[in-house]
């Protein structure tokens, strides 16, 4: 653990903004108060976390489908995210994209995308641009293990390495694509990382629920890819704790699957009984960002609800080809 | 006859077609759902209900749960070259971008470009269309884009019955068949024929009669324009709503005689105006019965932009009955 306390009590408050902000966005979606698909990050914290946290506005990230939780740890707005799907008039993206589409690209975020494979390629282009600039900033992909699957995928990381572009694919293996199996999908048994190291990359593993663990990988990945050594992958192992979308009854896992998983793999547990058990943080310190953080989604939440909606002329704004 | 959802109508088809003809295979995301999980196969039947059962029925061979990797699941269009009917089901139309070159440069040119040696039997199924706020990536109608390919038929069904006899239809085809299904119209009931049911593609449906205008539309539009056509006969003004079931074959006919009759002509389409289907049809009838026309052709289309999310973009990007309602008085402002 290379982290000081500071950056410990960030990183797990950056974890915990996002279990709330999905926990409160699946009551809320319950309610019928928000519309439209939304796919909940829970589960994956330490991943968006634990790499953001290693990177600057001046790095860029692009996310997938399942978006809040990249978003949130790359810096978005939380506030102007709930508005967003909540679809309100100041919401991120004026309420045009909705839950899979924010983006803020002022934070390096460049989007989560509705079209599952296409932000590795977009990603290979913000590492080009990174490049031209003569800078040391790198370009994430996030990917699922479905994503893998797609040919955008396979052409951008054998570009990256072609053009040796700072770019990083980072596959969060949550072991589904809706409601397959990775080891039925994936036809190297559920191995991305191997597919990746094929194209001639360096590929690192770890484990996606622990934030340390992830945490350590990103130094070492970034360490190589800011030093030029062009494109590198991860695969982090990790959870996820909702339905595919919101709505779905998960059908498809064992009995029992759920909690056995919420109970060992936790990555905000795991991250309170290491700190505390190290005594690097008190209960006490962790206990007061849950409060704080709370305080925060409750406002969030309530700013939300009382937002004004689009106005229906606004659907003519950001046009820019009149007809 | 029994009354049935859309999507169940869909899942007879599917039954019925491969129990007669054991060609006919199934592929797509899902389709089967559960696949290498514990919860075990057929734990879904497809995100949308409509390949419910079909696994346990007909086995691996012939229905094929896939990886998400939309262009190898088109380019099994190569099934139909060498000899089987396949039926690829794209969760949504928006993701026809990211196989566009196996449906436009491939299945859409086999049959010519090879001199007539062979003909490609695959039935694309895509569920399209706006009205439940699933924003600019999961809301587009893009069937008109399609119907500007040569050697794709595009087809449109707009209600349980219409889906069950049109989908028959492309499966017997021996040509490649777009068959968009209107994902808001999924759960909408309505009586279907029990036994084999076959509509002929290029030929319209007259939904509504009347002589003072016509309206031509097509998909989850059908019921808006009927809809409004519905209000305006309360008001005393009889409208021909035509739903067009397939874009490619165009029931020209259907579409010009209606017009002879009235004078009016009212275009409703889901897609963008630019180069679509409502400029198509101005245009065809502009061409071929403009002696007829005694006012200008109205074209109800959303705005020239993306699909926005929220719910009141939504509403106002889609056309309404009341805009169908508007169009048809300002053609009958001309005497
Ligand atoms: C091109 C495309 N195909 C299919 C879909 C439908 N879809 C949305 S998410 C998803 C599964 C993605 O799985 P994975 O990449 O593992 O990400 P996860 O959902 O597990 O985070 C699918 C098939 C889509 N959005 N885009």
């Amino acid at each position: 653990m290379q982290l000081g306390r500071e950056q410990m009590l960030r990183a797990y408050r950056q974890m915990k903004i996002i279990r709330e902000f999905e926990e409160r966005s699946h009551a809320e979606i319950q309610t019928g108060e928000i519309a439209g698909f939304t796919h909940l990050y829970s589960g994956q914290e330490a991943v968006a976390v634990g790499v953001c946290e290693n990177l600057t506005d001046a790095d860029y990230i692009v996310s997938t489908h399942r978006g809040h939780g990249h978003c949130i740890a790359k810096g978005c707005d939380v506030k102007g995210m709930m508005k967003e799907i909540y679809g309100r008039a100041d919401g991120l993206c004026k309420g045009k994209g909705g839950s899979m589409h924010i983006a803020d690209v002022g934070k390096g975020m460049l989007g989560a995308n509705g079209i599952v494979g296409a932000g590795a390629p977009l990603a290979v282009g913000a590492a080009i641009a990174a490049r031209a600039n003569g800078s040391d900033a790198v370009s994430i992909a996030f990917s699922g293990d479905g994503a893998c699957n797609q040919g955008t995928t396979f052409e951008a990381m054998n570009m990256a390495v072609v053009l040796k572009a700072p770019a990083i694919f980072v596959f969060e293996n949550n072991h589904y694509s809706e409601h397959t199996g990775v080891d039925y999908a994936v036809g190297t048994t559920g191995d991305i990382a191997s597919r990746a190291e094929a194209f001639g990359m360096k590929v690192w593993r770890g484990n996606g629920c622990d934030y340390f663990a992830v945490d350590t990988v990103m130094r070492e990945v970034l360490e190589h890819v800011r030093a030029g050594n062009g494109p590198a992958a991860v695969e982090l192992d990790t959870e996820r704790y909702f339905g595919h979308f919101e709505g779905d009854p998960q059908r498809y896992r064992g009995p029992g699957e759920l909690d056995r998983i919420r109970a060992e793999r936790d990555c905000l547990a795991a991250f309170r009984a290491k700190v505390t058990e190290a005594k690097l943080l008190e209960h006490a310190d962790i206990d007061a960002i849950d409060a704080e953080v709370m305080g925060l989604i409750d406002e969030a939440v309530a700013e939300a609800r009382a937002a004004d909606r689009p106005d229906p002329a606004n659907v003519l704004t950001d046009v820019y080809i009149s007809y | 006859m029994a009354i049935m959802q859309l999507r169940e109508a869909i899942n007879l088809t599917l039954h019925q077609e491969m129990e007669r003809d054991p060609n006919v295979i199934v592929l797509g995301e899902d389709i089967v759902g559960g696949m290498g999980t514990a919860g075990g196969p057929e734990a879904i039947g497809g995100i949308w209900k409509t390949t419910a059962g079909l696994y346990a029925k007909f086995g691996d061979r012939r229905v094929i749960d896939t990886p998400i990797s939309e262009s190898a699941i088109i380019g099994a269009a190569g099934a139909a070259l060498a000899g089987k009917r396949p039926v690829a089901e794209l969760m949504f139309a928006d993701f026809i971008g990211v196989c566009l070159d196996q449906i436009w440069n491939q299945m859409a040119k086999f049959r010519y470009m090879f001199g007539g040696m062979s003909r490609c039997p695959a039935v694309i199924r895509i569920a399209y269309g706006a009205g439940r706020n699933a924003g600019p990536q999961h809301s587009q109608a893009a069937y008109a884009m399609m119907t500007a390919i040569p050697g794709l038929k595009v087809v449109i069904p707009s209600s349980p019955a219409e889906a069950k006899g049109l989908l028959t239809t492309a499966i017997r085809d021996d040509d490649p068949v777009l068959f968009f299904e209107p994902k808001a119209l999924y759960a909408a009931r309505g009586e279907v024929p029990d036994d084999e049911y076959l509509i002929p593609f290029g030929h319209a449906r007259m939904v509504r009669e009347g002589r003072d205008a016509t309206i031509v539309t097509c998909g989850q539009l059908v019921d808006v324009a009927a809809g409004a056509a519905d209000a305006l006969a309360q008001q005393g003004v009889a409208c021909d709503v035509i739903d067009l079931r397939t874009t490619s074959p165009l029931d020209e006919e259907a579409i010009l005689d209606s017009v002879e009759q009235t004078g009016r002509l009212i275009v409703v389409d889901e897609n963008p105006p630019r180069c679509g289907l409502a400029a198509d049809i101005a245009g065809l009838v502009a061409d071929k019965a403009f002696a007829s026309l005694r006012a200008p052709i109205v074209q109800v289309t959303p705005p020239h932009t993306p699909v926005p999310f929220a719910p009141e973009l939504e509403q106002a990007y889609l056309p309404s009955a009341a805009r169908v309602e508007t169009a048809v008085m300002r053609a009958l402002e001309y005497r």
